[in-house]
């Protein structure tokens, strides 16, 4: 087949694509957004509607030390990731052990948030109509961050043992990739929650 | 040539056991196997829904009828619309573009095999899931019940005090694996065509099926998506005590509404866009001609794919929307009528002064074009919320989707398969059966989707069981109950024919259709690798260019 006409490009080493983990992840990414879209419409529509207490005036603190660790840690993804792309394997590893402490701690401040809602304040899912949105809502979002520590964790478990190497870099990026993904929402949920729906 | 197999004797031996066949399909990652595995199980959920039907419209045949039960044809009209959009449409279109898409490109698979082949058995068990509904839908307590809330499940049937048992929970369960399947294959077919074409594919030297599908796919990312939250959402209602579509409690059942339809419209274009697709490849080749106007097409789908996003209360100008969402949405929805128009003078002006040949495929695309443009004039009128407001939730919508979806998607489906049968078996469909096929069907296609425009016109509502006699309903409900019955002979004769002709049909050879896209560069059927050597392309009609070497089209692109 590669008689077909005459081609009329050049090298075939010129006909470079873009590479299929990077649009994936940013195809999901894209689906992602949709499914958080839904749940902060619904968010937003549903302010102010609970026919019974608590509202979020009364019960909401704004987690500005977790937000921080969070956002955080798409600093330091990032630099691992660039640590790895010039061959770095060892400082790669620290940033990328950063990365999940600071996800697992903001993931820490969610669980004691819930907590201080459920045992304080009485919010459960079932409470009212805040309860519902907002568990979901945040819900959603650990849901996320959660498999996000799994896969950071995996990789960190192939980086301990020294298999991932300079030639991965594009797979560290898709991780990353959707690591930044995970703190973007925070900042709409953030806003939404703590900010516009108080 | 790339059509010289390799031979591999080890992996060719011949008489192995049957559990080692099924054990290969079962285990298979090949694009054009996943995608024979699409389209023969969208074709057993395409003949349960049409038994469905037509148990529907035996029971509609006359008044004060008493076939079924009230509850049953409640549970037959839910599943009959579940089942054809999500098991039978979806799967058998992501099917087509599973086969097709790899090998119009010069690929040797998609981006992701193992994802493509997870994303099918998704599907697969969410089909499962809908129809053990009929066990297991009351759990250990009772004999079974099948979902019974319509396929646009409105709140608040689908509370648990009006819905009890788990049957919303299979329903809803259900539409979410094969929502996750869908957006799998939409993600792997969008990776494929950006990172897997043929040196010297460019954008704009892609086949238009190809870019229909990349559109769709782009639409399903963000359609099928906000119906899969809206499902997490109900099954927190139901088994969290969440209030989300709790009226009671401050929640809102017409935020469903807008949730289902965002999804729900823009689901109609990602069912027609491939169907253009389709379309768009058979008419040149039927028609001797290259298709008119390549890059409008491609502007067209792609302003279809951002208008048809913002058309979906369309559907809920009966639930009394305010004065300017009415107005949006009536122009919104009119103004999609225009890039598709565009297609169809596209389609026309590619004919226009081609040396038109009448075979069986072309036959269901001319039928294709002729429904569809009737299907879009009713879908004009009902775009205009004060008509809707008259004719919302009668006959008459119910006739006009299903011009869209019988006249328009099953008709360009029928000419796929009689295009494509031949490349992917190996052997021609009977041409005198396929004929048949085709008269019979428009014969029947048009009692039953003409006449049924009437009784909606003279009041008749949707969703009803049955209806007293002497409102005028009566003859027109069995014309259309004998259409029906006409176009299941028709789908049977296209049956026999599929299954015949699999066994005697003629040896198709690699092209029988002297066509000019890459897939007909390859053995029928195709290698599991496709391409021996991977090939280059110089312009749109790659094999055009291999048979004319003293006349190619990239001497004008």
């Amino acid at each position: 087949m590669s008689a077909i006409a005459n081609p009329v490009i050049g090298q075939p080493g010129a006909w470079i694509l873009p590479y299929r983990g990077k649009v994936a992840m940013a195809c999901l990414i894209v689906a992602e957004s949709a499914i958080f879209t839904i749940f902060v419409v619904a968010y937003l529509y549903y302010l102010g509607k609970s026919v019974a207490g608590p509202t979020p005036a009364q019960v909401l603190e704004t987690p500005i030390f977790y937000s921080v660790c969070l956002l955080g840690s798409s600093f330091t993804i990032h630099r691992a990731a660039k640590l790895l792309e010039r061959g770095r394997r060892d400082r790669f590893l620290v940033w990328w052990l950063l990365t999940i402490v600071l996800g697992g701690l903001f993931l820490y401040g969610t669980g004691q948030e819930w907590h201080r809602l459920i045992y304080d304040h009485g919010l459960t899912i079932s409470a009212n109509l805040f309860g519902t949105t907002y568990y979901s809502l945040v819900g959603l979002h650990a849901s996320h961050l959660v498999a996000g520590l799994g896969m950071l964790v995996i990789v960190l478990r192939f980086a301990a043992t020294g298999r991932v190497a300079q030639e991965h870099s594009a797979r560290i990026e898709v991780i990353s990739m959707y690591w930044h993904f995970v703190d973007a929402v925070w900042v709409v949920v953030f806003m939404v929650v703590y900010v516009i729906g108080r | 040539m790339s059509t010289e197999a390799i031979t591999i004797e080890t992996l060719q031996t011949a008489g192995k056991p049957w559990t080692e066949t099924v054990h290969e399909w079962v285990t298979t990652v090949d694009h054009k196997r996943v995608g024979i595995l699409y389209i023969v199980y969208a074709l057993l959920f395409l003949v349960i829904a049409g038994v469905e039907a037509m148990m529907m419209r035996i029971q509609l045949m006359h008044s004060h009828n008493t076939f079924v039960s009230p509850q049953a044809f409640n549970r037959l009209f839910t599943m009959h619309g579940t089942t054809m959009i999500f098991f039978v449409a979806m799967p058998i279109l992501l099917g087509f573009a599973n086969y097709l898409v790899p090998l119009m490109i010069g690929a040797r698979d998609m981006a992701f095999p193992r994802l493509n082949a997870f994303s099918f058995w998704l599907s697969a068990m969410g089909g499962l899931l809908l129809y053990f509904s009929i066990l297991g839908g009351s759990g250990l307590y009772g004999a079974g019940n099948a979902p019974d809330v319509g396929w646009w499940a409105y709140a608040p049937l689908t509370a648990k005090a009006f819905s009890p048992g788990h049957s919303s929970d299979y329903w809803t369960i259900a539409v979410m694996l094969s929502g996750f399947g869908t957006v799998g294959t939409a993600i792997n077919i969008i990776a494929t065509i950006l990172c897997l074409r043929c040196p010297g594919m460019h954008l704009g030297r892609m086949p238009l099926l190809v870019w229909l599908n990349l559109v769709m796919s782009g639409m399903v990312l963000i359609t099928i998506t906000p119906l899969t939250a809206a499902q997490f959402m109900l099954l927190v209602d139901r088994y969290l005590g969440g209030h989300f579509f709790d009226t009671q409690a401050g929640g809102s059942a017409v935020l469903w509404m807008h949730f289902f339809w965002i999804f729900g419209h823009p689901e109609v274009y990602v069912l027609i866009l491939p169907c253009f697709a389709f379309v768009s490849e058979i008419i040149p080749v039927f028609s001797r001609k290259p298709i008119f106007g390549y890059p409008v097409m491609v502007g067209a789908t792609v302003c279809i794919g951002f208008v048809s996003m913002s058309v979906w209360a369309h559907h809920m100008f009966t639930i009394g929307m305010n004065s300017y969402a009415n107005s949006f949405f009536t122009i919104t929805t009119m103004a999609v009528g225009v890039p598709t128009g565009i297609k169809i003078f596209n389609w026309l002006g590619t004919m226009w002064g081609g040396r038109i040949q009448f075979k069986t495929p072309m036959l269901f695309c001319i039928g294709f074009l002729f429904q569809f443009l009737i299907a879009g004039l009713t879908g004009i009128m009902l775009a205009s919320a004060p008509f809707d407001w008259q004719l919302g939730n009668s006959y008459f919508v119910v006739a006009h989707f299903h011009y869209v979806i019988v006249g328009g998607i099953l008709f360009a489906l029928f000419a796929a398969f009689y295009y494509w049968y031949p490349k992917i078996t190996g052997r021609m469909l009977n041409e005198r059966l396929g004929k048949l096929h085709f008269w019979l069907f428009v014969i029947g296609f048009h009692a039953t989707f003409d006449t049924m425009h009437i009784p909606g016109i003279l009041g008749m509502p949707r969703r009803i069981y049955t209806y007293e006699p002497g409102r005028g309903w009566d003859t027109w409900n069995l014309i259309v109950s004998i259409g029906t019955a006409i176009q299941t002979i028709a789908i049977l004769i296209f049956v026999w024919n599929l299954l015949s002709s699999y066994w005697k049909g003629a040896r198709a050879g690699n092209d029988p259709w002297d066509a000019w896209t890459l897939e007909w560069s390859v053995s029928s059927p195709p290698q599991a690798y496709n391409f021996a050597s991977i090939p280059a392309v110089a312009s749109r009609r790659p094999l055009w260019d291999l048979k004319h070497p003293e006349d190619p089209d990239s001497r004008y692109e």
